[in-house]
């Protein structure tokens, strides 16, 4: 990993690959939502709210997956003093924070003709709104010392950011620790309890949103460094 | 030991400790977070009259009967093993019906039958088109089959 410390060298793979990343992500998400809402047939109990589905699981997904995205930077930052792992924490913590808002938002829409209530206290929804707030603290406490990290996060924020990990076990088990209100998991490896003519357009969301999170990552991570190389050339003016 | 390896030990020992915090945590809130009680629960525990609690379960099959006022619901709700019967008074919501989950949340009556002031309808984790409904389910393969 230490080939890509060097920010001249990460940025000429990773220029090229942030457009591979979104078009692809982009046309996957399109043709995903599409197929979810024109194609697919109607659940048999919830009727046409199931296509909510398409959306609110690739949120869900990713809101976990940002904060074990973090969680890895943050390892290899205290760890292994990686240059990069730093920005890419900082990078992470906004689509996190977005996905996981988006999560929120579609469940509780979801839940309102479903279960009859906008919002309830149970285990599922609790550690997910757990989540959003640890990505809110996680922003605050890099945004605090931002200009001292040159773009990334301080050792303090990655030691917050591996703290709050404990959560994404916490979230993945909810359902099945605790009666909860949220249904149990569809989709386990054993196999899936959604029936194959509802699910494949899941696949394509799933897909298009990831991809176009790695592209955002990127994105972010260019425009971090793009800063610090202004923020120096800067000083070295002002100096000259 | 180079500093990068004391860093890695130190970073992996506080990781251990804090999944098992974490687990312990978890261990401990396991019946304080429970959502709302199955009817084994209340019936292994008790619950006394007139607690508010949520009670949850299966709206079982034949039981659900509508009053003669037209808004009353009487129907028993279980987990397999044990039933509590429930009445409530109002609109349900529309996936409330025989066979599917509930969460109602309301409290005891001294004759052992829950009184809902909520209803909440509890789906659970399958879909499928409508075309397959009455189909069998296979809990351990995630297979359907034609019914009997």
């Amino acid at each position: 990993m230490h080939r890509f410390a060097n920010p001249a060298r990460f940025l000429k793979i990773a220029r090229p690959l942030t457009a591979w990343l979104f078009w692809p992500g982009l046309i996957l998400l399109l043709a995903g939502a599409g197929c979810g809402l024109l194609v697919t047939p109607a659940d048999y109990l919830q009727g046409e709210t199931v296509r909510i589905l398409y959306i609110h699981v690739p949120a869900a997904w990713l809101g976990m997956a940002g904060w074990t995205g973090i969680a890895i930077s943050a390892l290899m930052q205290l760890i292994w003093r990686h240059p990069l792992a730093a920005v890419a924490g900082r990078a992470i913590a906004v689509p996190g924070a977005l996905f996981t808002a988006i999560c929120l938002v579609t469940g509780s829409i979801w839940g309102r003709p479903t279960w009859g209530t906008w919002w309830e206290w149970d285990g599922r929804m609790t550690s997910m709104l757990v989540l959003f707030f640890l990505y809110l603290g996680y922003i605050a406490l890099a945004n605090a010392s931002a200009r001292q990290d040159q773009g990334g996060v301080s050792p303090v924020t990655a030691i917050f950011g591996l703290v709050g990990a404990v959560n994404i076990p916490i979230i993945n088990r909810s359902v099945v620790w605790w009666n909860s209100l949220h249904q149990g998991p569809s989709i386990t490896l054993r196999g899936s309890s959604i029936d194959l003519s509802l699910l494949w357009p899941l696949g394509f969301t799933l897909t298009g949103f990831s991809l176009l999170f790695g592209a955002i990552v990127l994105m972010r991570m260019r425009t971090i460094l793009a800063r610090n190389k202004v923020e120096a050339r800067m000083q070295r003016l002002a100096r000259g | 030991m180079k500093a990068k390896h004391q860093r890695l030990v130190l970073a992996l020992v506080a990781l251990f400790a804090l999944i098992g915090a974490g687990l312990l945590a978890a261990s401990a809130l396991r019946d304080e977070a429970a959502y709302f009680y199955a009817p084994a629960d209340v019936r292994a525990k008790g619950v006394e009259e007139g607690k508010a609690i949520r009670l949850g379960g299966m709206v079982v099959k034949g039981s659900l009967k509508r009053a003669a006022d037209g808004v009353t619901l009487h129907f028993d709700v279980t987990d397999g093993k044990a039933t509590v019967p429930a009445v409530f008074k109002g609109i349900a919501p529309d996936l409330f019906k025989e066979g599917s989950g509930v969460v109602a949340e309301g409290a005891f009556d001294g004759a052992g039958t829950f009184v809902a002031t909520n209803l909440l309808a509890k789906h659970d984790e399958r879909y499928m088109p409508r075309e397959l409904e009455g189909l069998q389910y296979n809990e351990t393969t995630h297979e359907m089959k034609a019914g009997q």
